[in-house]
């Protein structure tokens, strides 16, 4: 979808059929999560350029609206993995900010105890599958969740984030095939926010209309969605939802987005390959919270003030969490050596054969 | 009582029982199912087992390797078959980047009881792309165990041993093991199970050792046979059976033994199984050695076609039994 499709009048799906019933406290709290995850990644870059935190650092900001909205959807046997932007999928689905504050810190009381970082934020008890560095490296795994509630006779389906850049990626279409040809409950979520690193989509992607439009190809439904609407987006990742949790079909799901930082804090202002004519219209014409927000307060849900105490509360959070990360303490040296294998945390005969390895 | 099989019978026979135990248990391939499997190891079983539990793929490794650690870490425990083990350069990231690293990345929180087996060899004329030997590459990712059995016995313990870890386990066969045979243990008379990291001692001896894995303990074996009839030398020939974790006791023990050692490697030399055991070798054991460390390798260079040089680039029972002799 271009900006100039975006900036035509859109369809209102607030009185679709699971956005109908929203009580006003499920309404605010959409968009708590929304704010929790700005103000969270603001305090992560506030800290990541005071040289808190080593390694790159994605962020989500501009696009809070696809995993906010997707994601509560989610029922019992749900699953959800990303690739390294992966912090908005995280909050969304539950995890705290102490643990993915203290994971980018790389303490010990990090969700992954300091061994993944920013791009590895997991929850598996949450159905939340992380965190993955490799640019549609996940695509199988997502293929690979869906195939395991399948093969379990579970009744749910798998939500597969992945960019724009990654719609290149031999990983996806073959994944898309075996999606098709095994009848497997898997939706890929392709978040365009436009940009394939430092390359526009335009550049980098062979397509007509949408990138969603391959899933033809593969004889796979599709859709279109605008992800500044939070409405549109649950309303049409219900469809395809429940479509992969009764039928078993996959989809691919495109939701239009921005981010108005760039591919990582390396490239932070993201000059080299945009105006910023083009970052402040989607701030002051598309923004997924300021939009909420607006619709929020017409609709009597909320007042201004209300609204600023909500961010208010989220900005403190995201201190709060800073301030637990900083005082966390960080791994040990023979922290290094456990979690490699199973057997190595349990001490049994295999783990010790070959300990050399760890002590030389 | 034990009973004669092929090496292809008792991989077999140890998928079958898996299959049976575990009910989570699923093989998935390139035609394991309907076809009965490339190299007819799961002849058999599609019909047995069904559509569920025995699953052809499309030739698409990254896509299914990746499906089947995706799989493991919801609670499916499947066993991918890579036809040759040269392809896994196409499902490389999923095997080093996915399956090794994801315990740890996430710090415990999921495991990835995940099995890839299939033929990982060179001396079939099939040419360079086809003929890749990767167990030591694979084996220099943490996260990974990986295995190489040289008997029909050992092929059906492992590859249980393999289906139970809750680890990624990658299982190097060998095509030219297919069809050799070997006593294997009755299961009436229990579960045979080889576990993974013990190493074991194929045949003893005072004067050399001889370490291998996989075919090359064959050539070894015919090697040290050679030796002892035409040069009155005694070679001991230690099998490792698993390169990771690899049983450094036992390496230890018949250096100890015999003071003199020669690696037999079908892997490439430069960074191989055998550089590494050499390594340990000389950390831990230098004292007990009487002559430096000797390899016995494949040739470095990509496998060769001609059918009239291959076997002179892999290790053979004749170049062992020249380098033995080489040191006195």
């Amino acid at each position: 979808m271009s900006t100039a499709q975006l900036d035509t009048p859109r369809l209102d799906f607030a009185g679709s059929p699971i956005n109908r019933d929203l009580t006003p406290d499920q309404k605010i709290d959409l968009f708590r999560q929304m704010v929790r995850i700005r103000r969270f990644e603001q305090t992560a870059l506030k800290y990541y350029n005071a040289g808190k935190m080593g390694g790159f650092l994605h962020l989500y900001i501009g696009q809070e609206a696809v995993a906010v909205g997707t994601i509560s959807l989610k029922l019992e046997n749900d699953h959800f993995i990303t690739a390294y932007r992966d912090h908005g999928h995280a909050l969304s689905v539950g995890m705290g900010m102490n643990e993915c504050m203290a994971e980018m810190y790389g303490k010990q009381t990090g969700c992954s105890k300091g061994k993944g970082g920013s791009m590895h934020f997991f929850a598996p008890d949450k159905g939340y599958w992380g965190g993955h560095g490799i640019v549609g490296g996940q695509t199988p795994l997502g293929l690979g969740l869906a195939y395991g509630l399948k093969y379990l006779e579970k009744e749910g389906c798998c939500l597969c984030y992945l960019g724009d850049g990654a719609v290149n990626q031999g990983a996806f279409h073959e994944s898309l095939n075996i999606a098709a040809l095994f009848n497997l409950p898997v939706i890929y979520v392709i978040e365009n926010n436009g940009y394939s690193m430092g390359t526009s989509q335009k550049r980098s992607s062979s397509y007509r209309g949408c990138l969603a439009q391959r899933a033809e190809g593969y004889d796979m439904e599709w859709d279109v969605i605008d992800g500044s609407d939070i409405y549109e987006v649950r309303a049409k990742t219900h469809i395809a939802m429940e479509r992969a949790r009764k039928e078993q079909k996959p989809a691919i799901l495109e939701i239009s987005t921005y981010r108005y930082y760039g591919h990582s804090v390396a490239d932070a202002n993201a000059k080299k390959y945009r105006t910023p004519e083009e970052i402040e219209n989607y701030k002051q014409n598309h923004d997924p919270i300021t939009l909420f927000r607006r619709r929020l307060v017409a609709e009597g849900i909320f007042t201004e003030e209300q609204a600023d105490q909500i961010s208010k509360e989220a900005a403190d959070e995201a201190a709060a969490s800073a301030k637990f990360a900083e005082e966390s303490p960080a791994p040990t040296v023979a922290d290094i050596m456990t979690d490699v294998y199973w057997e190595s945390d349990n001490n049994t005969e295999a783990s010790k054969t070959g300990w050399h390895f760890f002590n030389d | 009582m034990s009973r004669t099989l092929t090496y292809r019978e008792a991989l077999r026979e140890g998928l079958d029982e898996e299959l049976a135990r575990d009910p989570n248990v699923v093989l998935m391939g390139e035609e394991v199912a309907q076809y009965n499997g490339a190299y007819k190891v799961t002849e058999g079983l599609w019909k047995k087992w069904g559509d569920k539990r025995i699953v052809d793929t499309p030739i698409s490794e990254a896509g299914f390797i990746g499906m089947g650690i995706g799989a493991s870490m919801l609670g499916v425990r499947p066993v991918m078959e890579l036809m040759f083990w040269s392809f896994h350069s196409v499902a490389f990231d999923q095997l080093v980047n996915n399956a090794a690293c994801v315990r740890y990345m996430s710090g415990g929180l999921i495991n990835c009881p995940i099995v890839m087996r299939g033929p990982a060899n060179g001396g079939t004329n099939v040419g360079a792309t086809h003929s890749h030997i990767p167990e030591g590459l694979f084996a220099a990712f943490p996260g990974l165990k990986v295995c190489a059995p040289a008997t029909p016995a050992d092929a059906k313990g492992l590859i249980k041993a393999a289906i139970r870890d809750n680890d990624p386990v990658y299982v190097m066969e060998n095509t030219l093991l297919y069809g050799t045979t070997g006593e294997v243990p009755d299961p009436a008379e229990g579960d045979h199970v080889v576990p993974l990291g013990k190493a074991d001692v194929k045949r003893e001896g005072t004067d050399i050792s001889l370490i291998a894995h996989g075919r090359s303990v064959i050539h070894a074996l015919a090697a040290a046979e050679t030796l002892q009839a035409e040069h009155g030398i005694s070679a001991e020939v230690l099998d490792l059976r698993s390169i990771r974790p690899l049983d450094v006791d036992a390496i230890l023990a018949t250096v100890r033994k015999t003071n003199r050692v020669v690696l037999v490697d079908e892997s490439k030399p430069f960074g191989g199984v055998s550089a590494m055991v050499a390594t340990l070798i000389q950390e831990h054991a230098f004292d007990y050695l009487d002559a430096p460390v000797k390899r016995v390798c494949t040739i470095d260079a990509p496998a060769i076609y001609s059918p009239h040089i291959e076997n002179q680039q892999l290790p053979n029972p004749g170049r062992i039994v020249e380098k033995v002799l080489s040191m006195r």
